[in-house]
């Protein structure tokens, strides 16, 4: 494998990985073992390297997700305004915890560190789109709205 | 002291997808007038201006600017962080909702005064929903021809908090794990593909076009000695009226979080994000300034119902949670500090506990590689500092529930 020095046109290509790795993530809903040794290939980069890219970052999963991914923010603003309670009706409403997905496949459930939305808390991301003011009722409105 | 709207001038007023209501309020004025001054003469205003990095560290932007112009090369790039992560902060998502031309109009500025040629903007993956609107922004500057000597590109985060930091940023952009780096080099010097690299938060681009209207002098006439201009606040917790309001710099904290947001009842805020300063209630009329407290400009509210220790642990959870994991302080020391934390919120802590993490804050200022270690102690020392009845209390209820334990077998 040729040498991947800063500033040589392999560094260059190499820009690209992140963006590889999460057009993979969008296209599979997750991102594979293999499509990382094939990335790994296509970038001459070993697959540790690829694996620990794919790894560091919170929006790509090795494992496969739902179809829609519920991010329910967990941070201190989101918990001040009953973020807890949210959680749990989350929880109620697709009869799995954090970090699992609904047998169905349709909904993968995850904790996640501050979206920003913090004059909207408590707040959640279900995959790009974003909803706050949550209230139990609220939740159950709008999680119907995804198949 | 009422708002001062200079920096939101525009939102809500102009319609954030079409340029044409952009320059219907004096739009692109500013990059014309820069382009007729020498990229020097850019840089003479921006630091007579005073401004200073509006993404929570700080650091004078002109002379920065001066650095990267002055770094040998002909390839320089300019990075706008929008990666905003910081706990409580929302004020760079709100500029790009409502006026994304304004953050244009200062990129380009910013770009002609290092002389790049190539800018990016990193938005972070928890932003996708303003992408479209972002990219349609670009594409109609490029039409109008404002970005004629350069290319933007928008890079997207994958979800990472430390990413926002300015080293990691770049290793991110670079396809790497977003690590911190060792510095110096700088990135003024030596960033981003080891070419001078110039990172500006949104907002601090936001005001370049104010300075270069008024000129950096008129512009210094708002704020104190050190804290030049107006600055985003967002307002969240426990307030009638959370948002982002903008303030001149200087302004106290009660102004902001009783008058206009509406607080009652207040136990402490912290100010700058989870890294920030704790201010007590009896504190509250502490300005708001780089010479006081200020960072990313997140303010929050908790009133005196919420229990301190349970929030710092959670914040010290969060900060765990997210250190990249590089430097052996940062990555152990929040470590340590979650169980600690942990223990006393949970009512099994120990008197040393208090000694053991004062020890480790000041190990971990030292000798952490980046800003998350260096100030992930702050919450700790300064509640410990103003609220140590509250530890305390909880050690020695801790200690006597366990003796009875211990008696009743």
């Amino acid at each position: 494998m040729e040498k991947n020095q800063p500033g040589t046109l392999l560094e260059r290509e190499r820009e690209s990985l992140l963006g590889m790795i999460k057009e993979e993530q969008g296209k599979s809903g997750y991102v594979s073992e293999e499509a990382i040794a094939g990335i790994a290939e296509s970038l001459a980069l070993s697959v540790g390297d690829v694996y620990g890219v794919t790894t560091f970052y919170s929006f790509l999963s090795t494992e496969p997700l739902g179809r829609h991914v519920i991010r329910i923010c967990k941070s201190v603003p989101c918990l001040l305004q009953d973020g807890g309670t949210m959680i749990e009706s989350i929880q109620k409403a697709i009869g799995v915890g954090p970090g699992e997905t609904t047998a169905d496949g349709r909904f993968s459930f995850e904790l996640t560190n501050c979206i920003g939305a913090c004059d909207q808390a408590p707040a959640m991301l279900v995959d790009d789109e974003v909803h706050g003011h949550l209230t139990p009722e609220k939740i159950s409105e709008i999680l119907k709205s995804y198949d | 002291m009422p708002e001062k709207r200079i920096l939101l001038k525009n939102c809500g007023k102009i319609d954030p997808g079409d340029i044409q209501s952009y320059e219907g309020e004096g739009g692109f004025k500013a990059l014309e007038k820069a382009l007729g001054m020498s990229p020097d003469a850019v840089i003479a205003e921006v630091k007579a201006s005073g401004l200073r990095g509006r993404g929570g560290a700080g650091f004078p932007c002109g002379a920065k600017w001066e650095l990267a112009r002055k770094s040998p090369g002909d390839e320089k790039y300019l990075i706008c962080n929008a990666d905003e992560g910081e706990v409580g902060t929302f004020k760079d998502r709100y500029i790009l909702q409502h006026d994304p031309f304004s953050l244009l109009e200062g990129m380009a500025i910013s770009a002609y005064a290092i002389g790049a040629k190539k800018a990016y903007i990193y938005l972070r993956a928890e932003y996708r929903y303003l992408l479209e609107g972002l990219l349609k922004a670009v594409s109609q500057a490029k039409e109008r021809e404002y970005l004629k000597d350069l290319e933007i590109e928008i890079r997207e985060g994958a979800g990472a908090y430390i990413c926002g930091e300015e080293s990691a940023l770049m290793n991110s952009i670079e396809g790497k794990r977003g690590e911190s780096r060792f510095r110096p080099p700088f990135p003024p010097e030596s960033g981003l593909f080891e070419k001078p690299t110039i990172i500006n938060n949104v907002e601090t681009l936001v005001n370049i076009a104010h300075i270069i209207l008024k000129g950096g002098t008129g512009y210094a006439a708002l704020g104190t000695e050190q804290s030049k201009g107006t600055k985003l606040f967002c307002v969240s917790g426990d307030v009638e009226r959370p948002g982002v309001y903008e303030m001149e710099l200087g302004c106290d904290l009660r102004e902001l979080v009783v008058d206009l947001a509406g607080a009652e009842d207040v136990g402490w805020v912290q100010v700058g994000g989870s890294t920030g300063a704790i201010i007590p209630g009896e504190m509250l009329q502490t300005p708001l300034s780089y010479e006081t407290v200020l960072g990313s400009g997140a303010v929050m509210v908790f009133n005196e119902s919420r229990d301190v220790v349970d929030f710092v642990y959670r914040t010290m959870e969060f900060l765990n949670e997210e250190s990249c994991g590089k430097c052996t302080p940062c990555r152990e020391g929040t470590e340590v500090m979650v169980e600690i934390l942990g223990r006393l919120n949970r009512g099994e802590g120990v008197e040393e506990d208090i000694p053991v993490l004062e020890e480790l804050s000041r190990t971990m200022m030292l000798s952490s590689l980046c800003g998350l270690g260096q100030t992930a102690p702050v919450p700790v020392l300064d509640s410990l500092k103003y609220f140590k009845k509250d530890y305390e209390n909880r050690i020695s209820q801790s200690v006597f529930l366990r003796s009875l334990k211990t008696v009743n077998g």
